[in-house]
Parts: C-alpha cells; sequence; structure tokens
C-alpha cells in the first residue's frame, strides 16, 4: 500500500482545502454537515442534501465555513464515538488538550413529539482537558453557494441571526463574539482544565425558529444522540472480518438516507474532482435507482430492513411519474433534479473547475437500471414482503420495456459523456430484470406475467452476451459487444448470478481486469482508454474484485487478505470517497461515497459467508405465503 | 335546501375530481392519489387502502359540497361563475394549507422534518404538493375548477 501522508497533521498554509480525506461526516437523516481535521464545518446544505450550501469552502476560500478550534498548531486526533455518527476531534497543543464534540441532533420521533426540537441544528461542544487554551470561533455564512453575502444580526442572549432567504440560521455559543465588516461572526474564549463551551446552529425553514437552550440542553442532546445511534447500530448482525469499519460504512450510508422518503443519495457532496485540477467535478446529491440492488443486498445483509425497505418503496413508488421508463437519476422525492448548471464564481476544491449542480446523466439512458430495480424487488421478496397488485402492474410494465428495448445501444453504468454503444454490463442487467422476473412469477410472487416471452428474451439476451461479449482472443469478457476493453463491472457477473464466480471465462476475465486494470496492490480502475482522462482507481470497482474472489474466483483467504488490503484505504475515521489515489492511497471524488461503502459491504457480507462455509450469496425467493396480506412491497 | 340536488351533483363533482386526479396520475402529470393517501390513514396495505380512501374521499366530497351550496344560499343563487371562485379557492386552500397539515394528521404520513428513524411511511407532500411532482398544483386546481363548475351549474336553488 502506498504511504500515506500523517494523518494528524494540521491544515497546511500552501493549500486552500485540505485533502478530501481529512474530512468526517455529521448528519440528521436530511442532510450532512462535512467536517475538516481543523475543527472546520466547510461543506452544509439545509434544509436538505441538495440546497443550496450554507458553507460552501470545501469549494472555495470565500465559500463560507465554522471553525471552533483551539488557536495554534498542533497534533489533531479524532474519531467518532463508538457505533454512532458523533465526530470527537482532540486537539493537543503546546498549551493544553481540548476535545471538540460534533454532532447533528438525532431522536426518535416519540422523543421528538415530546420536546420542541429545531427543524435543524449543529451542536459544538468544546471541552478544555488539560492546560489553556483559546478558543476562536469563525461563523462565515455564505448562502445559496456563496452567491449570497450574509447579513447577520447581533440579538444579543438570542444569538447571531442570518436570514438566508431560505430561512433563518440562529448561532448560538458560548463564546463571546462580534460581527466585523464583511459579515463574518468572530470570537474567541479562554478554557482552562474542565471548562467546557457549547454551540449552536439552527436552521428554520417552516416557521418560526426554535430556540433552544445551551449548557446541559447541549449534554441531553448528545446524550439522545449518542443513544439513537447505538440503538440504531445494534441492529447490525455482522461479525465477520474487519468489523469495525463494516459498521462504520453502515453508518455513514445511514447518513446519505433521506429519511422522510427513504431515497439514498450518492454521496452529500458536489465537484469534489476525480483528479485533483481537472474537471471530471460531478454533483452527486441525488439518487441512482442503477444503485438499487447492491444497496438493498448491503442493507438487508447487514439487518438494516427499515432502510432497505423504504428504498424499494422509493423506488417503486415515487418514480412513477417517469414509468415504465426509469431516468437515471432522481431527486429525493423522485422529482427530476433541475438541469446542472456550472458555478463560476467558486474556484473548486484545489482548482477544479467547474463547479457543477444539477448532474446533466440526468438525461442518459442506461438500460441496466431495469435490472436493478427488479433484483432490488426479488431481494426485497427474498426478505419477506409481499408484492402488492400495484407493484406485480410495474413490475411486468418494466419487463415489457426491457423486452422492447434490450437490443439497443445505451450509455452504460458510467454515464460516459460520449456516444452509447452495446455495453455487455447492460445486457446482462437486462437479462438480470427478466430472470428475476421470472423467478418471482415461479414463486406466486407475480400472478400474471407473460412468461413465454420473457423466457424468450431472457435466453436470447445470454446467447448474445455469451457469443458477442467473450473475447476468444482476450480470452475474456469486454466491456461491449464485440469488442476489446475491459471494464471492471464484468466482475459482477458472478454477483448476479449470470456467471459462476469459478468458471474459466471468469478466471480469464479477472485475470485480464488485473492485467488491464490494476492500479497497484489490490486497486482497480474502472476502465483504461481514451475515456478515462486520469481518474484514480475506482473504489467499488476495487471492492468488487475482493467480492469476486469471495464468490469463488480463489479461496477465502486470498479474499481476506484482498478484503483487508482494501479496508486500510479508509480515512482514519473509516470513510471512503468515489476513488482512490494510487500513488497516495488519499481519496478523491465526492465524499464520503455511499457506492463504494455499499461495496464494501457486500465484499464483507460476502467474504463472511464464505467464510463460515456458507454459499457466498444467499438467492432464494420463498414462494408468496398464501393468503398473503396485500402489503406494500 | 335543494336536498337532492346537493346529494346528486355533490357526488357527480366528486367523481369529476376524483377522475380528474386519477387521470392526472395517469398522464403522469402527479403521483398525488388522494384515496389512497386517505386510504392508509386506516390501513397500510395499498389494494384495501385505495377502496377505503375512495369511500371517504367520496364521504368527504360530499360535505365540502355542502360548503359550496352554503355559499350559494348565503349569495342567492349559483352558477359556474361562483362555483369555480368556490373550486379556485378550495384548491388553494388545499395545496398551501390541507396537504401541509397532513404528515401531522395522518399517522403514517412522514414529514420533512422526519428523520433519521425510517419507517417505511407515505412521503410528505411538500409546498404546494410539488414532492409529488412539479405539475400537482395544476392537476389539483383543474380537479378543484371542475368539481366547482358542475356544483355551480346545476345545483338549483329552491
Amino acid at each position: 500500500m502506498p504511504s500515506r501522508p500523517d494523518p494528524a497533521h494540521r491544515r497546511g498554509t500552501d493549500a486552500v482545502q485540505p485533502p478530501i480525506d481529512h474530512y468526517a461526516v455529521i448528519g440528521d437523516g436530511r442532510s450532512t454537515a462535512l467536517v475538516s481535521r481543523d475543527g472546520s464545518i466547510d461543506w452544509l446544505c439545509w434544509p436538505r442534501f441538495d440546497s443550496p450550501s450554507i458553507f460552501a469552502a470545501l469549494l472555495d476560500e470565500q465559500g463560507g465555513q465554522w471553525r471552533l478550534a483551539p488557536e495554534g498548531t498542533g497534533r489533531v486526533t479524532r474519531r467518532y464515538l463508538e457505533r454512532t455518527n458523533v465526530l470527537e476531534t482532540r486537539f493537543e497543543t503546546g498549551d493544553g488538550v481540548a476535545v471538540l464534540t460534533d454532532f447533528m441532533p438525532v431522536a426518535s420521533e416519540e422523543d421528538k413529539n415530546r420536546r420542541l426540537v429545531p427543524e435543524q441544528e449543529i451542536v459544538r461542544i468544546v471541552a478544555c482537558e488539560r492546560g489553556e487554551l483559546e478558543i476562536g470561533l469563525l461563523l462565515d455564512v455564505r448562502a445559496d453557494y456563496a452567491r449570497q453575502r450574509a447579513r447577520p444580526l447581533a440579538a444579543g442572549r438570542l444569538g447571531v441571526r442570518v436570514d438566508t432567504g431560505r430561512g433563518l440560521l440562529v448561532l448560538r455559543t458560548d463564546v463571546p463574539v462580534r460581527i466585523v465588516g464583511d459579515g463574518r461572526v468572530v470570537g474567541s474564549l479562554r478554557l482552562n482544565a474542565g471548562q467546557v463551551a457549547h454551540s449552536s446552529l439552527t436552521f428554520a425553514a417552516d416557521g418560526i425558529a426554535v430556540l433552544p437552550p445551551l449548557g446541559d440542553r447541549c449534554l441531553e442532546a448528545l446524550d439522545r444522540s449518542v443513544r439513537w445511534w447505538r440503538d440504531w447500530a445494534s441492529r447490525i448482525h455482522y461479525d465477520g472480518p474487519c468489523r469495525d469499519i463494516v459498521v462504520r460504512s453502515a453508518l455513514a450510508l445511514k447518513l446519505m438516507v433521506y429519511a422522510p422518503s427513504g431515497a439514498v443519495v450518492a454521496a452529500p457532496t458536489t465537484s469534489l474532482p476525480e483528479r485533483v485540477g481537472g474537471d471530471l467535478n460531478w454533483d452527486y446529491r441525488f439518487c441512482w435507482p442503477r444503485d438499487a440492488s447492491l444497496t438493498v443486498r448491503a442493507l438487508f445483509g447487514l439487518g438494516c430492513d427499515a432502510e432497505a425497505r423504504a428504498f424499494v418503496d422509493w423506488l417503486l413508488h415515487t418514480t412513477r411519474l417517469t414509468q415504465p421508463e426509469l431516468r437515471v437519476l432522481y431527486d429525493v422525492f423522485g422529482n427530476r433534479p433541475p438541469g446542472e448548471r456550472t458555478l463560476g464564481h467558486l474556484a473548486g476544491y484545489r482548482g477544479s473547475r467547474p463547479v457543477r449542480i444539477g448532474n446533466a446523466a440526468e438525461g442518459q439512458r442506461q438500460l441496466d437500471v431495469y435490472g436493478e430495480v427488479i433484483d432490488a424487488v426479488a431481494y426485497s421478496a427474498q426478505e419477506g414482503a409481499v408484492v402488492d397488485r400495484d407493484t406485480e402492474r410495474m413490475l411486468c410494465a418494466f419487463g415489457a420495456y426491457v423486452c422492447r428495448h434490450w437490443t439497443e445501444p445505451d450509455d452504460g453504468i458510467w454515464e460516459p459523456r460520449s456516444a452509447a454503444a452495446h455495453n455487455t454490463h447492460s445486457r446482462v442487467l437486462a437479462w438480470v430484470a427478466l430472470d428475476r422476473l421470472l423467478q418471482l412469477h415461479d414463486r406466486g410472487h407475480l400472478r400474471e406475467a407473460p412468461v413465454v416471452t420473457l423466457r424468450g428474451h431472457r435466453d436470447w439476451i445470454r446467447r448474445e452476451v455469451e457469443a458477442r461479449a467473450w473475447n476468444p482472443e482476450l480470452g475474456s469478457y469486454v466491456a461491449q459487444l464485440d469488442g476489446d476493453r475491459l471494464d471492471a463491472s464484468l466482475l459482477l457477473l458472478p454477483w448476479y448470478g449470470f456467471e459462476d464466480a469459478a468458471s474459466d471465462r471468469m478466471r480469464g476475465t479477472f485475470g485480464r481486469i488485473r492485467e488491464r486494470l490494476g492500479a497497484g496492490d489490490v486497486l482497480l480502475y474502472r476502465y483504461r482508454g481514451a475515456g478515462s482522462p486520469g481518474e484514480g482507481a475506482f473504489g467499488i470497482c476495487s471492492f468488487w474484485g475482493a467480492e469476486y474472489v469471495a464468490l469463488g474466483g480463489g479461496t477465502a483467504e486470498e479474499a481476506r487478505a484482498v478484503f483487508e488490503r482494501l479496508c486500510a484505504y479508509a480515512n482514519d475515521v473509516g470513510l471512503l470517497a468515489e476513488e482512490l489515489d494510487p500513488e497516495t492511497g488519499g481519496a478523491l471524488g465526492n465524499f464520503p461515497q455511499a457506492f463504494t461503502h455499499v461495496g464494501l459491504i457486500n465484499a464483507a457480507l460476502s467474504l463472511d459467508r464464505r467464510l463460515r462455509g456458507e454459499s457466498p450469496l444467499q438467492r432464494q425467493i420463498p414462494a408468496r405465503p398464501e393468503h398473503a396480506p396485500e402489503a406494500a412491497s | 335546501m335543494n336536498w337532492g340536488s346537493w346529494a346528486l351533483w355533490g357526488f357527480v363533482a366528486t367523481l369529476v375530481l376524483t377522475t380528474v386526479m386519477a387521470g392526472s396520475q395517469g398522464l403522469r402529470m402527479t403521483r398525488m392519489n388522494v384515496p389512497y393517501m386517505l386510504g392508509t390513514m386506516f390501513t397500510s396495505g395499498r389494494d384495501r387502502a385505495k377502496l377505503v380512501g375512495f369511500g371517504v374521499h367520496l364521504i368527504n366530497g360530499w360535505l365540502f359540497s355542502l360548503l359550496y351550496v352554503a355559499a350559494f344560499h348565503a349569495w342567492g343563487r349559483a352558477g359556474l361563475g361562483a362555483g369555480v371562485a368556490i373550486g379556485f379557492v378550495h384548491a388553494a386552500f388545499v395545496l398551501t394549507v390541507g396537504m401541509r397539515l397532513m404528515p401531522g394528521l395522518h399517522p403514517r404520513m412522514a414529514s420533512e422534518q422526519h428523520g433519521p428513524t425510517v419507517t417505511r411511511q407515505l412521503e410528505p407532500p411538500g409546498f404546494l404538493s410539488l414532492n409529488y411532482g412539479y405539475q400537482t398544483p395544476l392537476s389539483v386546481l383543474i380537479a378543484h375548477l371542475a368539481f366547482g363548475a358542475i356544483l355551480g351549474s346545476f345545483y338549483s336553488l329552491p
């Protein structure tokens, strides 16, 4: 593994933003914030993931931030409180030691109904453990992606108020603060050992702001949040290799679930670059149905059944406006996101321009989506869900759509902004769509399905893939029919049940992928060639490699070794971005990335089953129970 | 009060409103399904909820049409214009107030402040019910204008 910079050092003076993996994330099931090792919240979008930012120092020095940390330099270590998304950053300077605790308060709905709570809040508690420290505070609100200059107003004991146009921000803090000329709020407070300072930033968009007191109330909120997260994490039933990072991945994934609708966003950030200084900068704050079955399997596999079922419901019912056609991406309520735009006034992460909001992939066509969604429903049925009549009709409509269109070219899983092609992965997912529909029919979940038609097309697709996606000269499956390029998505063929992992064809494919897409150590690129202008190794593809070995492409111990090496690429608090820099091992792309953590979890689940002597993938849809209630899927 | 006329045209207007809303769904203008939304107050089964909700919606339609009829009597006249005007106010109320109150009234509906607990709940409608599709306000408006137009045109004052 490449040597990585010491994570304990603080932000250098020459870099505008710290390395991507120097961030950690906190959230509340509707929004997230990225917190740097300096104690600076550099990214925050309220009220939901895809809302315009309030802090965007992540993308521009003048983008806005909320910094709270001891003055001076020193050593920084951090961790999440065990089995929570409560972040603790420990600053050790020559003058003493301070611990900063950052979180967005969470609680059960019953608990929230018993007390008046802000719509959204970040609580920051800084405690001096040793010595005497000067704590500095800087609040620089730059709403609407820093297009709006904030005009904070001092409201005495009610704190500092900032009207963003979309809502009211209120800062309340034990730190004495003042508003300086350019709209920033600054302050400092000297803390001695044993002293604590509390700060709270709330947001109100729906009505009159709730202004919770500081002091003990912050500690109570901390206690409730820790209990809530631990209660949630206690449902995770996984005791296999690298348990800590698997649980951390589940907690990270949970932060990307939009609780009011059940949608899972790809990442909470936009425009973190796949190549620093380059233009591969995309907005991932939306939901890709393409990720469906991988995500659902990860959630069910860990025991996060409520999240998995809510996501399947979202997939089926929130996307109705476009059905039977499924779009590549949706917002958290299933609407079409606004068109892609660039924000020319933002300098970008370390000069990586342009900064984009919205995602033009929305207009692409990906024929793999149907297989993903239907496979997710099959997983849901495997876990006991009953398919209702509405869902039956929907599934049949998807099947009919696939039968009509699978022979056509599409943009494919990686959304290249080039010409459509006959992608092997899309063909295999078309096969998956029809195969799962037939399985659902066989088990009584689809009472009326055009079986003969579905079977005919399914078998036709298989014949075509086996004949045209196999390149005998390379001894490998290839990315496109009749082509000669490799693609890491081919490693999923056994995962979907299209090929046996131990077959000669898959062994040959894996060998070629390692040869041509290997990025050093156990990392893999997703593809190489004219369409891959210098991006990093792809996180989930590397985990697909580990899972392929676990599924039968190698021995269990080989799979464990690959998996453990990959897990070591996570940052100091267990988070992973979309990509990894093969030279430094550092994070590239949007962060943290749901898909990468999904890949980690799935690889862990398959490996664990293999180590326990069980079939790595369990795919058996039970028969529909007689007299099944007409429950939602 | 002409009870027979109210019962007949209140029923017809409700059927037309329901048909317009269902048609909007079919045309992919909106995901709003009022019978389903009302029915899930009583049961979580999707098919059963639609049936129960249709009954509740019918009764609601009749009750709301009483308000229209009361307004006609207060004005001393009914008519297309009067019905459409009340329909407009009705639609505006439903979109801006009624639907916004639903998360508080509905035992199975999430609110936009819900989370991080995830349960299999109905998504909240949001401002102007835009969460159910950008064209939802338009379909709600058309449905209520039709509702008012039928009552205004056909209800006969005694």
